[in-house]
């Protein structure tokens, strides 16, 4: 269905071609699975199969592409549009119109299908999305989850053979996630779809992969082949096969219930173990404290009588699906948003109440976006901008950046960084002003493992220091790295607040896969099962 | 007892209007008619008490007939807008005088001695009850044809207006709805960058803070268009089908010819000379436009998926607003007095009796449109908000 012959592509002004030497071939009715570190190229080739690479992007390409029998070079985007669908990072800058039901028949309409086909097409897909009932709703006011649906049925419709997905579930909750995926794998089972989707979250993909190509670094020629065998010598793996690589298990089991299967003998090793427990910190004053704390935005309630305390030296992990309130109590312990009532102290200080230049000596918050944060034109001038706004020596901020991202040059571009490079940097910016309270808003979305490890470590290193730190995260697998406690949000309101193994394992939607695999036991991470083991064998 | 009941059930409920949903959805150029038709009649007339019921009726059919999609609530800007003129057409009848001789003087503002070129310009002054009358009224006036187009842009979709314009326009069509779309992301990401710059530890108020997260906002819309763009090629947008070179060349000539006459035909109407050969001109040239744009419709492949049809009720929706809008046309030549009262002598406004019937014409929609919830009870009862889900990331707030 998609074959590339010997496909190179270079960019004006790069010293070396984003792609070099791919060669491969992707059967009908096959759900293709792309990994590798970011900035390797993955974007470019999705890129090459739905023709906006070279034709929108600009570039040079050598070699052949071919989709369904289709040349890319020969045809334009637009004239691919009824065989390729392509889904983007952002499902927002996608659409075109402003209601479901609308969106779901732009393509169809731009293809000129006749009115009742039309009418038939979008019934069918409301029904095999689950979009039923948003059928009138407006674009905007739709949930993450939500959204993604939608961008995959408005090219459905037009019932292409080869669908084209680029990081569909790193913006969503565990839940939505789920949801996509299981749309993913009906087009495949019962439509017979081709689909190629490029992920950095392995843990919720590579179990339906029926193929893997790895693109192990840039210019390097992809591997192709079995999702096992990739994995077995892949750089990036998720915790299910660290832990099967680690119990020398054959073959490398990849969803949690082959591993749970395997995984007997193991639990039985482990089963008069514990975790060495990650050290609780001691009880000293909070640095932050919330108590019947309530907040409203327009109409809708975001948080209920919530009551939080943060200790230094503290990592906590705030979960819940999408809108559950987790970025509202981020905002309103930065001061941006007032409690309706209820009380908020940071510091001492009540956020809302104080300056920005006072209040940031006492928290950061790292948004969402990094990029939000960065206004020089060159990472010296921004550092030079974070020691002036937060009143520390000059060169401390640029300190902080050689330490925590060595070998970037002063003169860089904050936008020619990689995404992994950025959050750092904005962190360092943060950091600056030293506050004794960290917050990181979805940090890990759009990372590679290893830019995961680095922030990991770097944030233990804080955390170690005497930080408190709060994450809002979905990453199942972060928050059981480093975090020392977890509270979930529902609707505004806390539904569980405790220690990290306490409140995860026993939860289907926010247990990491080591949790699952070796249920009942206490135990989160493969890190922890090494040590555990480690110890077993020398003791 | 039941079949008659029955019989009565079924005629009062083929009447009564349906509950709105996509397929009955009123055509939305029937209610830009009757928004035009409203907005006409107000331009007619400046006595205050026909104003004041004019939007007054505009405002019970958006209380009864919008829905909770968000360009419903364009209602409210509109209405602050109103004010807003009045208020300024009242500022400057006070500070600049008025025209309109007056005796009653309600208070004198110190004047502003001006240099003799500027003569006829007054500052400050006596002002006179009258003259704040008449800008009162003709503020109302400004103010009832806001209200109107903002009855419009609340009732009907803007972009499903926009869907309904002829294949060859239709590419301009969706330039527009792209921008509109883009409006409110921009207002996001204004708001966001300010929150962000709070987290920098400087000042997020004032115009400074404003000004200084421009340039990434509009870094920022940029990407996102290039991205839209990209996404828009890869669904099939600009997609065109082959017409043979003959066809081309005659659309060409259709529409520049069609210009043309309508250009000509116009002066002609204008033009005191021309009038016999103007309205001949005109006509033809239109009809030679439109046939161009049917021409040039043939290049799109575009079909359109559910459009909206004008029904009965879209009739007699936009024959509302045409009433309305021509009975008070004639009312102004038949009984100019009562529509346009004089300012001077000061005296309360009264009603005339037939206008006001027939701007209550214009209440029809509330009645005939189909209504946006199957609510229980009839009235502008707010459908409950709960139901709405909370936007993610506060994308829209």
């Amino acid at each position: 269905m998609i074959r590339f012959d010997n496909v190179s592509v270079t960019y004006p002004g790069a010293a070396a071609p984003a792609l070099r030497g791919v060669d491969l071939t992707v059967p009908e009715g096959e759900l293709c699975l792309l990994v590798g570190p970011s900035g390797v190229g993955k974007s470019t080739l999705l890129g090459a199969v739905s023709g906006l690479v070279p034709h929108f992007t600009g570039g040079t390409l050598h070699g052949r592409v071919t989709v369904a029998g289709r040349h890319t070079h020969v045809h334009k985007p637009r004239e691919l549009a009824d065989v390729v669908g392509t889904v983007g990072q952002d499902p927002l800058a996608h659409f075109v119109t402003d209601t479901v039901e609308d969106e779901l028949a732009y393509g169809m309409e731009s293809l000129g299908v006749p009115s009742d086909v039309m009418r038939r097409r979008v019934e069918e897909t409301l029904d095999l999305l689950g979009l039923a009932e948003l059928r009138d709703r407006p674009i905007a006011t739709l949930s993450g989850g939500q959204r993604q649906r939608v961008a995959i049925g408005s090219v459905l419709t037009v019932h292409p053979k080869v669908l084209v997905l680029d990081e569909p579930t790193s913006a969503l909750d565990p839940g939505a996630a789920e949801e996509v995926l299981a749309v993913l794998q009906r087009l495949v089972h019962d439509l017979g779809t081709t689909v190629l989707l490029a992920e950095h979250r392995l843990e919720r993909v590579v179990q339906y992969a029926d193929q893997v190509i790895l693109l192990p670094e840039p210019g390097a020629p992809p591997v192709v082949g079995d999702p096992a065998a990739i994995m077995a010598a892949s750089p990036v793996f998720p915790p299910v096969v660290g832990l099967g690589k680690l119990a020398g298990w054959s073959p490398l089991p990849l969803s949690v219930r082959d591993a749970r299967r395997a995984a007997r003998p193991l639990r039985e090793r482990l089963a008069d173990r514990r975790p060495t427990p990650a050290l609780p910190p001691q009880k000293t004053a909070a640095i932050a404290e919330a108590s019947g704390l309530s907040v409203r935005r327009g109409r809708i309630e975001a948080l209920r009588a919530v009551d939080l305390t943060v200790r230094p030296g503290e990592t906590l992990a705030l979960m819940g699906r999408n809108g559950a309130g987790k970025s509202t109590l981020l905002g309103t312990l930065t001061g941006l948003h007032e409690p309706a009532s209820g009380t908020v102290r940071v510091g001492g200080l009540l956020p809302h109440r104080t300056p920005p230049r006072e209040l940031v000596r006492c928290v950061g918050l790292v948004p969402q976006e990094p990029r939000d944060l960065l206004y020089a034109d060159t990472v010296a001038a921004e550092c030079a901008a974070a020691d002036e706004d937060a009143g520390a020596a000059p060169g401390s901020c640029r300190a902080l950046v050689a330490e925590l991202l060595p070998g970037v040059p002063d003169d860089t571009h904050p936008s020619d960084l990689s995404e992994g490079q950025r959050l750092t940097l904005a962190l360092a910016v943060v950091l600056a002003a030293r506050p004794p309270l960290l917050l990181l808003d979805e940090p890990t979305r759009g990372l590679d493992y290893a830019a995961k490890s680095r922030l990991v470590a770097h944030l233990r290193a804080l955390a170690a220091d005497g930080h408190a730190i709060v994450l809002a995260t979905h990453d199942v697998e972060l928050a059981a790295e480093l975090a020392h406690r977890v509270v979930i949000l529902a609707d505004g309101e806390i539904v569980a607040d405790g220690r990290t193994a306490e409140v995860v394992v026993s939860s289907p939607a926010f247990a990491p896969q080591v949790a699952k695999i070796l249920q009942p036991g206490p135990w989160l991470t493969v890190p922890q099962v090494a040590t555990a083991l480690g110890e077993g064998a020398r003791a | 007892m039941t079949a008659r009941a029955r019989e009565r059930g079924g005629l009062r409920g083929r009447i009564r209007q349906p509950a709105a949903s996509r397929s009955n959805a009123l055509h939305a150029g029937a209610w830009w008619l009757w928004a035009l038709g409203l907005a006409t009649a107000a331009s007619r007339t400046s006595n205050p008490l026909l104003l004041l019921l004019l939007v007054a009726v505009a405002g019970y059919v958006v209380a009864a007939r919008r829905t909770e999609a968000p360009w419903a609530r364009s209602y409210g800007a509109f209405l602050k807008l109103g004010l807003l003129v009045l208020a300024l057409r009242l500022v400057f009848a006070v500070l600049l005088g008025s025209p309109i001789p007056g005796t009653h003087v309600l208070f004198r503002l110190p004047e502003l001695p001006l240099p003799h070129w500027a003569q006829g310009v007054r500052l400050g002054g006596p002002v006179g009850a009258e003259g704040v009358v008449f800008a009162l009224c003709d503020g109302l006036k400004l103010a009832a044809l806001l209200v109107c187009v903002g009855a419009a842009n609340a009732l009907a979709n803007p972009a499903r207006l926009l869907k309904s314009l002829p294949g060859a326009l239709y590419e301009a069509g969706v330039a527009v709805v792209v921008a509109m779309t883009f409006a409110p992301n921009l207002v996001a990401d204004v708001q966001r960058l300010r929150t962000a710059r709070r987290m920098r530890g400087r000042s997020d108020r004032g115009v400074r803070a404003l000004i200084q997260v421009g340039l990434p906002v509009l870094e920022g819309a940029l990407e996102r268009s290039v991205a839209l763009a990209a996404a828009m090629d890869a669904r099939g947008y600009g997609r065109t089908a082959e017409v043979p070179p003959g066809v081309r060349r005659l659309t060409a000539a259709l529409t520049l010819g069609g210009l043309l006459g309508v250009c000509a035909g116009t002066y002609g109407l204008l033009a005191a000379e021309g009038a016999g050969f103007g309205l001949p001109v005109l006509a033809l040239g239109l009809a030679a436009a439109l046939a161009g744009l049917w021409l040039g419709g043939r290049r799109s492949v575009r079909t359109r998926y559910r459009p909206d049809r004008w029904g009965v009720r879209a009739w007699l929706v936009a024959g509302s607003g045409v009433a309305v809008a021509a009975l008070m046309i004639h009312a102004a030549v038949s009984d100019p007095g009562a529509l346009t009262p004089p300012a001077v002598p000061l005296r309360a406004p009264t009603l005339p009796l037939w206008p006001a019937v027939s701007v209550l014409l214009g209440l029809l929609p509330a009645f005939a449109a189909p209504a946006p919830t199957p609510a229980p009870a009839p009235g502008p009862a707010p459908a409950p908000h709960r139901s709405a889900p909370r936007n993610s990331k506060g994308a829209e707030r």
